[in-house]
């Protein structure tokens, strides 16, 4: 197989592209796809100083490494999340990667600076594991942004995570969700702007780019991932994509050119509605934000009572 | 020919199919949902395999939509 762009020989072929790419030409379609969601989304401009959330994995090393190449300012925030042995493995991976390009790592660990771990997250607040995780995250990633005066946060989600996650949003009609799967979440009092600046490059090419420029990243899965609905719906949707290249992309971008804007108005709770949760200023429709009830739950606190750090 | 799987990581000891799209078909791999290495260089579906190839099948699905 011959490059598409240039003739020489091909290392991977992109089927919903109906190309081969060499080394030099695939690694220029990847920056020029993340460029193309920066721009078409408008998730950041020149001056603006990017957080980007590092697990260890491949998408959001190779989403630190493509903002970097394309003059960002760019810096990691890794969350331990204290999953055992794969914490640790992960962590390594992330402190090597910025250690090898000298480049700033913020380091949060959630049981050292929270007091629990995802599990006893997920047992105190009765929630599925990956959910007392998405939990932490979402609330520590933009805690953590704001607080060190970061203009947005970036996340490696992907085609495929966006896919799967639109594919189960459609199939039960969660029509408010729908209303807010968007690339771009834009700031608002109590919120950094968040971006998801892979959104047109699936997995595979992400796996591709780290292989080719030789980020080391960690392969295995996360052992609490399994039976993970969304790991289920990817399956499902990559049969369909070997059948019908392309479905993927025209399912996830086709939502947003023409049918997100439909359910905007099914967002019950805007965010300009919220207010500061009264433990840790966090936006919250409530009192208390959801992740200091898990929070209290979890170190075994009366709900309510005020962290002193 | 030597094919090492991850997730958990084992290796399979088989012989040589025409080509790497010929060998993800006979393991009922989906090739969308993996990257072939072939003696540490990533390899398009219509190489040709060998007996003394080395060739490492990836995954590259996470679970990390939550």
């Amino acid at each position: 197989m011959k490059c598409g762009r240039c003739r020489a020989p091909a290392v991977i072929e992109v089927r919903r592209h109906n190309a081969g790419y060499c080394r030099d030409c695939f690694l220029r379609h990847c920056g020029e796809q993340v460029r193309r969601a920066i721009d078409h989304f408008d998730m950041a401009g020149p001056g603006d100083r990017i957080l980007v959330a590092v697990s260890g994995g491949k998408d959001s090393l190779g989403l630190w490494q493509l903002l970097r190449d394309l003059g960002y300012e760019a810096d990691g925030l890794y969350l331990g999340l204290g999953i055992g042995e794969y914490s640790d493995e992960s962590a390594r991976y992330v402190r090597e990667f910025a250690h090898d390009r000298d480049w700033k790592l913020v380091e949060i660990d959630l049981a050292t600076d929270y007091g629990f771990d995802v599990e006893g997250g997920s047992r105190a607040a009765k929630r599925a594991p990956c959910s007392a995780c998405g939990l932490s995250k979402r609330h520590i990633f933009n805690d953590a942004a704001i607080r060190h005066g970061y203009d947005v946060l970036a996340t490696g989600h992907n085609l495929d995570d966006e896919a799967a996650v639109l594919f189960g949003n459609v199939l039960r009609w969660e029509t408010e969700f729908l209303g807010r799967q968007h690339p771009v979440l834009p700031a608002a009092p109590g919120f950094v702007r968040k971006v998801k600046p892979l959104i047109r490059l699936s997995e595979r090419e992400l796996a591709a780019y780290c292989v080719l420029t030789g980020i080391d990243y960690i392969v295995e899965e996360c052992p609490m991932s399994g039976g993970n609905r969304h790991l289920g719906y990817k399956n499902m949707l990559n049969e369909i994509e070997e059948r019908s290249p392309g479905t993927k992309a025209a399912f996830v971008l086709g939502f947003l050119e023409r049918a997100q804007e439909r359910f905007t108005g099914e967002v019950e709770v805007a965010r300009d509605d919220l207010r500061p949760c009264t433990l840790c200023a966090a936006p919250t429709p409530g009192d208390i934000c959801a992740f200091c009830r898990m929070r209290a739950r979890a170190v075994g606190e009366p709900i309510g009572v005020r962290i002193s750090s | 020919m030597r094919v090492v799987l991850r997730n958990p990581k084992r290796e399979l000891d088989v012989p040589a199919p025409r080509n790497i799209g010929i060998l993800l078909r006979d393991l009922d791999i989906v090739p969308e949902s993996v990257l072939v290495i072939r003696n540490d260089t990533l390899a398009t579906h219509d190489e040709r395999l060998r007996d003394d190839d080395v060739v490492e099948i990836r995954p590259v699905t996470s679970g990390g939509a939550a």
